[in-house]
């Protein structure tokens, strides 16, 4: 029955073809536009790290006080990043299961090469347990040990870009590096690591930036040298000291750190541990107001650093607009196509056509120009998805591609959304009186 | 005239008639948020900068071995001597941010130090005594800074600046009675206040993002040459030697010393370029909006067409009829026009009111501002004009139906 409904189907709307055409461009259009919105608005609100992100959680302590906050930042939120003193009291104290602070970086490397010019690269400063925090993948080699925290190691692990350049791509394990005029022993080098958003230091990157992360090296080495940090500082008052060792004696914060906590009781634990370190420390006379600490796990710190543009959100609320805008247009055309068939429908009625079969009939036609449209809409995507480079800055625009997964959905959606549009024409049509049709015939 | 006979056929075609509708008040709804939008970017993307643009450009040039950027100072009063010798160069200085660049050092201005809300959040920029002849900037009261107030400033030793000049905005803010010259200003010290020496005309800050709009054009000049791994050089080219500019100015500090790293993609960059790059997002808002909007408005076009297409199909007989009793072409016609415009009004009434809603949703959702009352009018009447337009083909079909078909079967 499938099969005649389909050939009905194809009689149907290649009888009036400017008709059909129209439906077509109109579902491919509003699929396109909102699945163009959608994978821009995947690729930025996409969970970095899905299998873990429940798991990672970002302490903040309110080390301010109501003059911190007093202007602009909402619902008294305590800073966003950490000073040098707590970052480094919580890693002594170490309470997580894996945990590290991080600054980031951007230090001059002088290639092994005589003939290279000294290059420019981006990294952070971060403690061994990063990578088996964050499941980095290595390429060669691996972390350096917890003992390289503890004896300030010149340790270094470059991303696979970096090696390629610098050593073609070979594995540099032992090699020597010399960054910003110090010799550093590369001891792992990661397989192509550049996530985005940049979740684990959001404070300091912005969550999407064109920045590489093209090396990371030992908190306590960098400290040691001096390697200053190239992200944001933010202050409350003046530092005392000056230079770099001014600001880690300073309660300006410029660290983002993070902590994994394995299940509900770890994480309560870690509450309590921290409200205990709040409470210590306004005993000892640094703090003279309440408590205010938070931890949020990633994708709600994510949410609360507004990771995802504004601009994104909205573009793929208009977009789903005009989709549903294509649908009750589908849904007008359709109307008009079946019921100007009502004589025909009277004849099948007559001769025995249950409604069930008129219905089935008519969602197949609906549904028919539902697959077309979403084909069209698929070209159309693909179009798009190139497009939004022009429209979109690069760092977001080159985060949407075209997937499997993509492509299955936007048929689908085509497909469904249209046959809905249809149900209400479907339903009209199903209930045309045959004694009257054919009376008037 | 015709209303009752054209809402008692509309009874016969209801679902139709809210189905237009319907899309109307949707296009309405998304045209005029879009609109609104478009608008509201144009706004940020054509405000002025204060600066003249034409023939500036900038170089970020950071310096190699940036274990020993407190020494830098000597190399940066040598490259602004080789810049400055340049034929092709008017004028140059350095400074560690510009306006329009997105990113650097702002502070919260204060004029008392023991005040908890800022004043403002104010963009620093070191700067020379050549910096406002670079810029292009007219300093309106006081003085320029002189050649000996720019000293080496280490990075983040914030002893008290003892002389700042700042831009017109910042002294309307915090001198509302027009004399900021000789006044005191808590600007990066709560120990002691800076002394304000000069005030410039508008001069844009370098941060663009929207939600610092009102201090978008709060700057502080403070004499000086900021150690730090990057150091900017802004360069005025002599005029229609852009080009020739910033060639010489790349070869010229390299020729200075090679300790340094330009990037060769985007280490030299016309102001232009920095304008598009600060404001890349409001384009791209604008021009999606604008997709969005044409593509809306051609749909919702082409569906009416369609429709009244089908009805006037539908009601040849019923034309016929009233061509025989006498109805002329243009009676047909207004009857179709009319029967447009109801259907219209009534989506643009719904439209208004769901537009209102949205952009209530919208300003408590994403801080957008509050929709104004012209581009709900003016999205109201595209959307008529475009309603009667779209109907205007299947009407003068319908007009020249033959009182004949009266007689045949329909």
């Amino acid at each position: 029955m499938l099969g005649y409904y389909l050939d009905l189907a194809v009689r149907s709307l290649k009888r009036s073809p400017g008709l059909t055409a129209l439906m077509i461009l109109i579902v491919g259009f509003g699929v396109a536009a909102s699945m163009t919105s959608y994978s821009v608005f995947r690729a930025v609100s996409g969970d970095p790290i899905p299998w873990k992100s429940s798991r990672l959680f970002v302490p903040q302590i309110d080390i301010w006080g109501p003059r911190g906050h007093a202007d602009g930042s909402s619902d008294n939120d305590p800073p966003d990043a950490m000073d040098y003193t707590d970052a480094v009291a919580l890693m002594r104290d170490h309470r997580g299961k894996y945990q590290s602070a991080m600054y980031r970086v951007s230090p001059s490397v002088v290639p092994p090469d005589p003939h290279m010019h000294p290059i420019n690269v981006g990294g952070h400063a971060v403690y061994s347990e990063f990578f088996a925090m964050l499941d980095v993948p290595f390429q060669f080699g691996g972390a350096w040990g917890a003992d390289g925290d503890a004896k300030h190691a010149a340790a270094v692990v470059i991303n696979s870009k970096l090696n390629q350049k610098l050593f073609g791509g070979a594995n540099s394990v032992g090699k020597t590096l010399n960054i910003d005029g110090k010799d550093y022993r590369v001891v792992g080098v990661l397989n192509n690591w550049n996530p985005k958003p940049t979740f684990f230091d959001v404070v300091n990157t912005g969550g999407f930036t064109s920045g590489q992360e093209d090396m990371f090296l030992p908190f306590t080495r960098a400290i040691d040298v001096g390697m200053s940090n190239d992200g944001n500082t933010n202050c409350s008052e003046v530092p005392k000291g000056s230079g770099f060792v001014g600001l880690q004696q300073s309660s300006c914060v410029w660290i983002a750190y993070m902590v994994q906590l394995e299940d509900k009781a770890a994480v309560s634990a870690y509450k309590d541990y921290l409200d205990g370190y709040f409470r210590d420390q306004k005993a000892s006379g640094r703090f003279n107001w309440a408590l205010n600490n938070r931890l949020r796990d990633l994708p709600a710190w994510l949410e609360s650093e507004h990771v995802v543009p504004s601009d994104t959100k909205i573009s793929l609320l208009v977009a789903l607009g005009l989709l549903v805008a294509c649908l009750v247009n589908t849904a007008g055309l359709l109307l008009a196509k079946f019921l100007r068939r009502s004589s025909e429908i009277g004849v099948r009625r007559a001769l025995g056509a249950p409604r069930m079969a008129i219905y089935v009939q008519f969602l197949v036609e609906a549904g028919m120009v539902g697959l077309t449209g979403g084909v069209l809409g698929l070209l159309l995507t693909w179009v798009g998805i190139h497009g939004v480079n022009w429209v979109l800055p690069k760092e977001i625009a080159s985060l949407a591609h075209v997937d499997l997964s993509l492509l299955a959905l936007t048929l689908v959606i085509a497909v469904v959304a249209t046959m809905l549009a249809g149900l209400y024409p479907t339903f009209r049509a199903s209930r045309v009186q045959p004694a009257l049709q054919l009376k008037t015939n | 005239m015709q209303i009752k006979p054209i809402l008692t056929a509309m009874r016969h075609h209801k679902a139709g008639t809210i189905l237009i509708a319907f899309q109307i008040a949707l296009t309405l709804a998304i045209v005029c948020n879009a609109l609104f939008i478009i608008q509201q970017r144009v706004t940020r993307v054509m405000r002025p900068s204060g600066v003249e643009e034409a023939n500036l450009f900038a170089i970020d040039n950071q310096w190699a071995d940036s274990a020993s950027v407190q020494n830098v100072g000597a190399q940066i009063r040598a490259d602004l001597t080789a810049l400055r010798q340049l034929g092709s160069v008017q004028d140059a200085y350095a400074t560690n941010s510009f306006p329009l660049r997105g990113w650097g050092w702002d502070n919260y201005v204060r004029l008392r130090p023991d005040q908890v809300h800022r004043t403002s959040d104010s963009a620093i920029f070191f700067t020379d005594d050549h910096t406002l002849a670079t810029l292009g900037v007219k300093l309106i009261e006081g003085r320029n800074f002189t050649s000996s107030e720019a000293h080496d400033v280490s990075i983040k030793t914030l002893a008290a600046w003892p002389e700042i000049i700042i831009s017109k905005d910042l002294a309307k803010k915090t001198f509302p009675d027009g004399h900021a010259v000789g006044k005191p200003l808590y600007v990066n010290s709560d120990a002691s206040p800076s002394v304000v020496v000069g005030v410039t005309d508008t001069l844009q800050s370098h941060m663009t993002d929207s939600d610092i709009t009102p201090f978008a054009y709060d700057a502080v000049l403070v004499p000086g040459y900021l150690l730090q791994g990057m150091t900017r050089y802004v360069i005025r080219a002599r005029p229609g030697q852009l080009q020739a500019a910033m060639r010489d100015a790349k070869r010229a500090l390299v020729t200075q010393s090679r300790m340094r790293i330009i990037d060769p993609k985007d280490g030299v960059r016309t102001f232009a370029q920095v304008r598009a790059k600060a404001y890349e997002r409001d384009y791209g808002m604008a021009m999606l909006m604008g997709i969005v909007s044409v593509v809306l408005l051609a749909i919702t076009a082409a569906g009416i067409v369609g429709l009244t297409s089908f009805w006037v199909g539908q009601r040849r007989k019923q034309i016929g009829i009233r061509r025989a009793l006498g109805a002329t072409r243009a009676d047909i016609l207004s009857y179709f026009l009319t029967e447009n415009a109801m259907i219209g009004g009534c989506g643009v009434i719904v439209g208004i009111l769901l537009a209102l809603g949205i952009n209530l949703w919208m300003v408590m959702r994403f801080e957008m501002a509050h929709l104004s009352g012209l581009y709900v009018l003016i999205a109201a009447a595209i959307l008529l004009l475009l309603g009667q337009g779209a109907v205007l083909a299947p009407a003068l079909r319908a007009s020249r139906v033959s009182p004949v078909e009266a007689t045949r079967p329909a």
